[in-house]
Formats: C-alpha cells, sequence, structure tokens
C-alpha cells in the first residue's frame, strides 16, 4: 500500500512538472586557473518550454540557482571566558559544508515560496544552513548559534552569498543568472541546480556541473607536491639553498 | 600584480609578499634569529592557510640562514663544535616535539598549548634579556665596568660538570650538559611551535655560555639552517604543504632584508642589540598574552580539516 502511494504521488508529480519544461546552460563548464587567475564568472542561461496542452500561466515564473562547491570538513569553535582567559570551549561540526554556496534567485526567496517547502527543499541559503543533516551534532538553541556564526563568517570571506537580483529574465520565459566564483573558491566540482517556480509550486528542476581545474605550472606543482612529495620537498630544499648561497655571492663586499 | 598560489589555492599580490618577506628577513639578519614567529602570523592574516604558512616559511628561514652561514664563515663567527652539538641535541628535541604536538592534539587542546608556550618563552626571555639590557646600560652610566666580559677562572657552577669540552672560537671551556640540555629544549620548543628557535639559542648563548656576540649569529644561523630544512623536507612529505611559488617570494624578499638586516647587525653596539631583541621578543610575547586575554571580537573561529583526494 505505502509503495503504491508513494508511486501515485510520484506520477502526478511527474505528470505536474511535464507541463514545463525546463532547459539550462552554462557558459563554462570547465574554468582554468593560470598564474593570473584572481576569480571568475560563469554564466547561466535558461529556457522555459510550455508544452501544447499547457495554458499560460497567470503569475509569471521564478528561478533560483544553488551552486555548491567541493565539500569539505568543518568546525566551528567557540571562545568562552576561563578564568582570565579566553578559550575554545564548545564546537561544532559540520561534516560534509560546501566551501562555495551561492543562491541566486529573481525575486527576494520569501515571495517565491513557502517556507516550509523552502524549509523542504533546501531552497534558499538560510534554509540550506539551517536544515538537520547540514551537522551532525546536537540541536536547539545552542546549535542555532553555531549555524549562525558559520553563515556570518563565510559570508564575510565571500563564499556564502544569496542574491535575491541574481536571475535576471531576459523575456518572461528566458532568463540569465551570473555566478561570481571569487579567487579564494576553491578548485574542484562545482554543481549548478536550477529550480523553477510557479506560483510558490516547483515545477521543474536540472542539475549541471562545473570543475575549476589548476592549468599548467599550477597543475604540474600540484600534482609534484602530492605524488612526489620527498622530491619536492628537496627541490624546494635545494631551492632555498641555492636562493641564500646567490645572495651571499652577490653582497660579498665586506 | 596578483600570483596565484597552486598549493595554497589563493591569489596574492607580489610586492606585498616580497615587502612581508625583505621586512622579516631584516629582523632575522639583525638578530640571528630565523623569524619564523613574525612569519607565520603575517601569513595566517593574509588567508593563507595554517598549515600552508608554516611549512612554506621554513624554505624562506632556510634561504636567509644559508645567506648568514656563509658569511659567518667567511669572517670566522661560526663555532662548528658548538654547532654540531646543538644541532644533534636539536634533532632528539624535535621528535619530542612532534610527539607531544601529536599528544596534544589528540587531547583537543593544541591551540591553548601553542598560544600559552609562546606567552610564556617570549615573555620571560624577554623580560630576562630586557632586565639585562637595563643593569647593563645603568652600570655604565655610572661609570662601573659592565661584567658581561668573562674573567679568568669565573664561572656558574652548572658549566663545571663533568664532560667538559673546549670551544676554541666561542672562548669556552664547559661541560656538554647544559648544552645538550639547551639545544633538546630548542628542538623541543621548535618542533611544538613551528619555529627555529633561535630566539631561545641567541639568549642563551649570550647569556648563560658567555659566547661572544658575533660568534652567536653565525652559531645560532647554523643551528637553524640544518632544523628547519628536516623541519621543510618533513613539512613536504607529511602535510604537503610547502607552496614552492610562495616560498621564491618569500626567498627574494628574505635574502635582500636579510642582507641589509646583518650588515646593520654588524655594526650595531652590542648592548643596543640585546636591548632590541628583548623588546622584539617582549612585544611579541605581550601580543599573544593580549590575545588570550582580551574578549574576542567574534568568539566563534571555523577550522576546515584538509581533505585531499
Amino acid at each position: 500500500m505505502r509503495i503504491l502511494g508513494i508511486l501515485l504521488i510520484l506520477l502526478a508529480f511527474t505528470t505536474s512538472a511535464s507541463a514545463e519544461t525546463l532547459i539550462t546552460s552554462l557558459s563554462n563548464h570547465r574554468v582554468l586557473i593560470n598564474s593570473n587567475y584572481t576569480g571568475t564568472s560563469i554564466a547561466v542561461f535558461g529556457a522555459i518550454e510550455r508544452d501544447a496542452q499547457t495554458v499560460a500561466r497567470a503569475t509569471n515564473y521564478d528561478v533560483v540557482v544553488t551552486v555548491r562547491g567541493p565539500r569539505q570538513f568543518l568546525t566551528v569553535r567557540k571562545k568562552e571566558q576561563w578564568g582570565p582567559i579566553w578559550i575554545n570551549q564548545e564546537r561544532q561540526k559540520f561534516p560534509q559544508a560546501p566551501t562555495y554556496l551561492s543562491v541566486l534567485t529573481s525575486r527576494p526567496i520569501a515571495e517565491i515560496t513557502s517556507d516550509q517547502l523552502r524549509q523542504r527543499q533546501k531552497i534558499g541559503l538560510r534554509a540550506i544552513i539551517d536544515s538537520p543533516d547540514f551537522t551532525n551534532e546536537r540541536s536547539g538553541g545552542v546549535d542555532r548559534e553555531f549555524r549562525e556564526a558559520l553563515y556570518r563568517i563565510k559570508s564575510q570571506e565571500g563564499l556564502f552569498l544569496e542574491d535575491e537580483r541574481g536571475v535576471t529574465f531576459l523575456t518572461p520565459s528566458i532568463f540569465r543568472a551570473s555566478i561570481p566564483l571569487p579567487a579564494t573558491a576553491p578548485p574542484g566540482e562545482y554543481s549548478v541546480d536550477v529550480t523553477l517556480f510557479a506560483d510558490t509550486v516547483i515545477l521543474a528542476r536540472t542539475t549541471t556541473h562545473f570543475e575549476l581545474v589548476k592549468t599548467g605550472f599550477e597543475e604540474q606543482i600540484g600534482f609534484v607536491a602530492r605524488d612526489w612529495s620527498l622530491l619536492y620537498g628537496l627541490a624546494t630544499a635545494a631551492m632555498a639553498i641555492f636562493f641564500g648561497w646567490l645572495a651571499n655571492v652577490i653582497f660579498r663586499r665586506d | 600584480m596578483q600570483i596565484y598560489l597552486p598549493i595554497a589555492e589563493m591569489p596574492v599580490s607580489v610586492l606585498l609578499i616580497l615587502g612581508m618577506g625583505a621586512a622579516v628577513g631584516f629582523i632575522s639578519g639583525l638578530f640571528g634569529i630565523g623569524g619564523g614567529f613574525l612569519m607565520t602570523p603575517l601569513l595566517i592574516f593574509l588567508g593563507i592557510p595554517p598549515a600552508v604558512a608554516v611549512a612554506t616559511q621554513s624554505a624562506q628561514i632556510v634561504a636567509s640562514s644559508t645567506t648568514s652561514v656563509l658569511g659567518a664563515l667567511r669572517r670566522d663567527a661560526l663555532d662548528h663544535k658548538l654547532g654540531a652539538i646543538l644541532v644533534a641535541g636539536g634533532f632528539v628535541g624535535s621528535a619530542l616535539g612532534v610527539w607531544f604536538f601529536a599528544a596534544a592534539r589528540r587531547a583537543g587542546q593544541l591551540d591553548l598549548v601553542i598560544v600559552i608556550s609562546y606567552v610564556t618563552l617570549f615573555t620571560v626571555v624577554g623580560s630576562l634579556m630586557l632586565k639585562e639590557s637595563i643593569r647593563e646600560f645603568w652600570t655604565k652610566r655610572k661609570g662601573g665596568t659592565v661584567r658581561l666580559r668573562r674573567h679568568a677562572g669565573e664561572h656558574a657552577p652548572y658549566l663545571g660538570l663533568p664532560l667538559r669540552m673546549r670551544f676554541y672560537r666561542s672562548k669556552l671551556y664547559v661541560s656538554v650538559i647544559p648544552i645538550l640540555g639547551l639545544s633538546l629544549f630548542v628542538g623541543f620548543a621548535g618542533a611544538l611551535l613551528g619555529i627555529g628557535g633561535g630566539f631561545i639559542v641567541v639568549p642563551a648563548l649570550l647569556y648563560i655560555f658567555r659566547v661572544p656576540t658575533t660568534v652567536v649569529v653565525g652559531t645560532s644561523q647554523f643551528q637553524i639552517v640544518c632544523t628547519t630544512l628536516v623541519a621543510l623536507i618533513l613539512h613536504a612529505i607529511t602535510n604537503q604543504a610547502v607552496d614552492m611559488v610562495l616560498a621564491m617570494l618569500l626567498i627574494v624578499g628574505g635574502v635582500f632584508g636579510a642582507q641589509f638586516g646583518a650588515r646593520i647587525g654588524r655594526n650595531l653596539r652590542a648592548e643596543l642589540f640585546r636591548f632590541l631583541l628583548a623588546i622584539l621578543l617582549l612585544a611579541v610575547g605581550l601580543r599573544f598574552a593580549l590575545e588570550l586575554v582580551v574578549q574576542p571580537e567574534d568568539p566563534f573561529s571555523i577550522t576546515a580539516q584538509e581533505v585531499r583526494q
């Protein structure tokens, strides 16, 4: 019975979603980092196609673009006064936190859909950070503080951001968004989720990926440092000694 | 001008790093210390991951200290025998330090151990030196003679322990035991705090063993080159956190700075030299103490566990 129920719900969901199809494309699937890389931005283009049977909607479409960077194990610590000194006391772990997280929307997220749906579907920066599976420890009042701190610090670093004017509709069914990637966003695999809304309901969803990779010299260095670490260490040491010797030769005037 | 650091995985301003290298190199050359305790916080402040900062600045220390050692060799301002004993004891101390480091990390209070060690070491060494300097200035003003020069047959009791050795260049005839003890302690503290330990060796040789100032700098730099070389290679193997591009920039800035520092250091009066070093150490110690005592602006901090696949 239960499986049948789920199937029915799924069926209902797919039929309702099939009225609109979402087609998205990224300007770049492979961003190359070279020695003068100082961050970049990636454009997302999207078109909404309505099949012949569906009538035009009375309300406009809304789009939410969520970009997640490679995962990282983060620990947030809190300093508390202990006698005369301040030391780290409590901490909370976030084992699967994205290194980069941005949410671009066509309107303020609260206007797009209900609070409940946002929490359930993890739509919006706050919903992602507040979701129960974001951390593996604790819950309740103290927990809030740590999530808040994570959000605040990462936002200051420009790695977590939400832009409620980030998605622009060029025509009622074609939109564009620009994902800002600061230079501190680490190399790795990034996922781009595009969710289409109308009248607070999710109509369609797509996921694409792009990759931020080091190239040329930067890639070589990374490779040697990882796979030939002894050689790399010796080479760095030799370089240091050589420069020390060179300086001594150059400045030999006493 | 910005350049992307392949291991730190972020861009930095070339001129800023060159300037920092020069400034720290200057102080390093002036006092015969590595300067790691100044460079590491500066790099972390720029946003470079702590592991990369600690590992990479050791390359700069190797370079600037190599220059100093070569210079000292030429001026015959290096005591090989004393240096070799310092290095040997230093390696054993380092091994103990690495072990203690891991133990403190398991206990979860590594940060606290490091900050408290910094505060204690720097304020204690700094204030002892400052006290000595002020007394020196005072005696000089009153027209008395400074008793830093050794008198024949006069020495502290611990220098007369068994296993006495003659160090010609340092004009010393002392027991090896206190020297080995010093080098063990320096190696231990160095491994624990990620520093060369020059700031302990220099005052110890000056005040405890009364080694002439000119020889102190060369010998301390010799000890620093050896221990930091080992640290650099170990960091490259275990943490893969040495950034060659960053190292290169720091080195280029550092060797120039160190040259000018060493030149000025040679013309500095010995009392002034000790006074300035005391002030520097005290200032660093107080800075760390302040960090411990003053209410932090943001009580929260984030640390990332490096997961490299």
